[in-house]
């Protein structure tokens, strides 16, 4: 009861960004996310950890409503941006997605230049009201995405001539680039070299003085590196949710011990 | 033996040879197959190889080549005087050939025997009456010279294929006998069988190259015939297409090449923008059973042959473009237009753009669909600004393949944009194309050896580098910006 008191505590001391209450997703037949009850902090990482299979990512995916791409996709349940049902009709899942930024697990830049590849976001929705003012948004994204000093004198060469971990770090910059409050992240270190993983994971470690952060990983070490907050999953439900440094030292649930110390997954 | 039963033969000596192959391979582990190095098939298969390919290709050779030797042979036999007025030596030469297969039917059915032929002259004898009587038809009296020759012919043939027996035989026989002796548990026989397939692979890719190969030379030799009965510098630079049959013809390709690329353009000009938002929606927005109703039905399109399409251009698309735009716009009263033609054309060429832009536009990594919906883009935002370019590349390649297709189309311009070489910008105006005219040039009743015939080569040749011209750009395209999103 302490400890869950203890977890109580710290939601009350920071805001609130993106409450579930008793999330369902299946994948036609396949009940993939079971009644995911879970409260996650602005300003703070959160990680998600858990074995292969075990419905992460595709929680992930609910937040920001990317399912929607998957016909057999169906999710149930609520959940709250800042309050708001982010599953009600009036709310433009477009709209949603310029909130709720995104980063992949490869690199996926798109086939134009490093310049054009940050200044996406901000021409589709129009953040820009003129040349100035959207180099000036590029720079202090690339700048945020900690790749500037790398790219300042190529801006026109093609994002995809990037290092893997370069082309990951633009890609988190055109994600901060449409001013996102919540960034998702699935994996985005599992293509990159342990180098361009510590300076990714350095990155994260900046962003969350102005996003809510979220990250979907294999490597528990990278979970206690970079979360102040972890969830563990399995089989479709959400195990156990609570301070990192709790989870991996003292985790209540047996089978969150197994995990982190190898005996599933 | 004739050749079809020198074939059989070798063949049964090779099937032969795998059996009695595949039973010594048994025999020398006395049937422990773990210890041969291959399975005994493939044993079986290099006494087949050994026996039957080289023999094979020697009885091929041989009977590619024997006409030309005994040709050769023969035609020292034939004089000048053989030869009629206005005819020429391989006329004669064929006659000689249709009076000795004459004469094996004649004697096969008993008219002749043997005997009777070795003493037979056709100074004596009516020769053209006796071949009538078997159903070989000769146009000329048989002179003495070219009956002779035609019996050497025969003599000739006869004995070549007797040799030929002989030497298909021994090599199928002495191959497997070869193939047999080196059978032994360590052979590896898996690897001839490994050769094999390779060797015929490369034959295989040979055989296309060499046909474009000797399609580009047929048609380089007639052209440069016919470049020295008419200049080049006409051809290229006169602006007028009139073949006179009596001679002093104008055949400036500059009207058909107009034509060409004017019917070319307003068909890609209809069927590009459709084919690629056709793609774009099955691809990008149909669902998986709309999709799957939908692509089928548009490939129908693909397969109307183009002679039908042509119909419908003629009764159709001709009568009401004329009744509704050229007519009321003073533009022409002709059915046959360029429109007419490119308009059908596009039509035609609509499921080449759609399903070669689908194939394209589907291989766009999903990674970069969910970036661009991962920044909070619409769909189409995503098609425009992400999708297309990625899938640029791919096509244009297809374009360039629809253009290749429209430029090498003659049915739809025959039927629907009319014969007249004209240079004319009014899409309302009848016109032709390299194509039709290739066809009417050499399907007229002027003689081979003018140059009313004979520009069809050169035509047909400047049509085959336009194309290639096409192809080896849309090839470069597709190379240049492959790795893009790769």
């Amino acid at each position: 009861m302490n400890d869950m008191s203890f977890v109580e505590r710290n939601v009350d001391t920071k805001n609130i960004k993106i409450a579930a209450k008793d999330v369902q997703v299946y994948y036609g037949d396949t009940h993939a996310i079971k009644d995911v009850n879970v409260n996650i902090e602005d300003k703070t990482v959160t990680a998600f950890i858990g074995p292969s299979g075990c419905g992460k990512s595709t929680f992930l995916r609910c937040l920001n409503r990317m399912n929607d791409t998957i016909d057999v996709c169906r999710v149930k349940g609520d959940i709250l941006l800042d309050g708001e049902d982010i599953y009600d009709k009036k709310v433009d899942p477009v709209q949603l997605r310029a909130k709720v930024g995104m980063v992949f697990q490869k690199p996926n830049p798109f086939p134009k230049s490093i310049y054009d590849n940050v200044a996406y976001g901000p021409r589709i929705h129009g953040l820009a009201k003129n040349k100035a003012e959207l180099d000036e948004i590029v720079e202090k994204s690339l700048r945020r995405g900690a790749i500037w000093d790398e790219v300042k004198d190529r801006l026109d060469a093609p994002g995809t001539g990037l290092s893997g971990g370069q082309q990951q770090r633009l890609c988190i910059a055109r994600a901060v680039a449409t001013e996102p409050e919540v960034l998702l992240m699935d994996e985005p270190c599992s293509a990159l070299d342990p180098i361009a993983t510590a300076q990714v994971e350095e990155l994260i470690d900046e962003l969350r003085e102005r996003y809510s952060v979220i990250i979907v990983t294999h490597s528990m070490q990278q979970a206690a590196r970079v979360s102040q907050k972890t969830a563990f999953f399995h089989l479709g439900n959400l195990v156990e949710f609570g301070e990192t440094g709790q989870i991996f030292t003292n985790p209540e649930d047996p089978r969150t011990e197994s995990y982190i110390t190898g005996r599933i997954g | 033996m004739s050749a079809g039963l020198v074939i059989l033969a070798v063949i049964a000596i090779a099937i032969g040879g795998f059996f009695i192959g595949r039973s010594r391979a048994l025999g020398s582990v006395q049937g422990d197959v773990r210890k041969l190095h291959s399975l005994p098939n493939y044993y079986g298969q290099t006494v087949f190889l050994f026996s039957a390919v080289p023999a094979l290709l020697v009885t091929f050779a041989w009977l590619l080549l024997q006409p030309l030797y005994v040709e050769s042979q023969v035609s020292g036999m034939i004089t000048a005087a053989d030869v009629p007025e206005g005819g020429s030596m391989s006329l004669v030469l064929a006659d000689v050939r249709r009076i000795s297969s004459g004469l094996d039917i004649a004697i096969t059915s008993g008219a002749l025997t043997e005997d009777q032929l070795a003493t037979m002259s056709a100074d004596e004898t009516d020769v053209r009456a006796q071949l009538a009587e078997v159903g070989i038809a000769v146009a000329s009296e048989v002179r003495q010279n070219v009956f002779a020759a035609a019996k050497e012919y025969r003599d000739i043939n006869a004995g070549l294929k007797i040799t030929l027996t002989i030497v298909a035989l021994v090599l199928a026989l002495g191959g497997a006998v070869y193939a047999m002796s080196r059978i032994t548990p360590d052979f590896r026989a898996r690897n001839v069988a490994e050769m094999a397939i390779k060797a015929l692979l490369i034959l295989s890719s040979t055989v296309a190259i060499l046909t474009t190969i000797g399609i580009v030379f047929s048609l380089l030799f007639e052209t440069s015939n016919f470049f020295r009965m008419y200049p080049a510098k006409d051809f290229f630079l006169s602006l007028t297409w009139n073949p006179q049959f009596t001679g002093g013809s104008d055949l400036g390709i500059a009207p058909l090449l107009w034509g060409t690329l004017y019917v070319s353009f307003v068909a890609l000009v209809f069927a590009v923008p459709i084919g690629l938002l056709v793609a774009v929606f099955l691809s990008e927005y149909a669902s998986k059973r709309v999709r799957s109703l939908i692509k089928p039905a548009i490939e129908i399109l693909a397969g109307i042959p183009t002679i039908v399409y042509g119909l419908f251009a003629l009764i159709t698309i001709g009568p009401l473009l004329r009744d509704y735009f050229a007519q009321p716009l003073g533009l022409g009263t002709s059915s046959s237009s360029v429109l007419t033609a490119g308009l059908v054309m596009g039509i035609m060429l609509i499921p080449f753009v759609s399903s070669l832009s689908d194939d394209v536009i589907n291989a766009v990594p999903q990674s970069m669909r969910d970036g661009s919906y991962g920044l909070g883009a619409t769909q189409s935002e995503t098609v425009k600004q992400v999708i297309l370019p990625a899938a640029l590349p791919g096509i244009v390649g297809a374009v360039l393949l629809a253009a290749s297709r429209a430029i090498g189309e003659t049915m739809i311009v025959v039927m629907g944009a009319g014969a007249a070489a004209k240079l004319s910008l009014n899409p309302f105006e009848a016109m032709t194309t390299i194509t039709v005219k290739i066809v009417s040039q050499l399907t007229g009743d002027t003689e081979f050896a003018s140059p009313e015939t004979l520009v069809a080569f050169a035509l047909g040749l400047s049509l085959f580098v336009v194309t290639l011209g096409l192809n080896v750009l849309a090839l470069y395209i597709v190379r240049k910006y492959r790795e893009q999103y790769e």
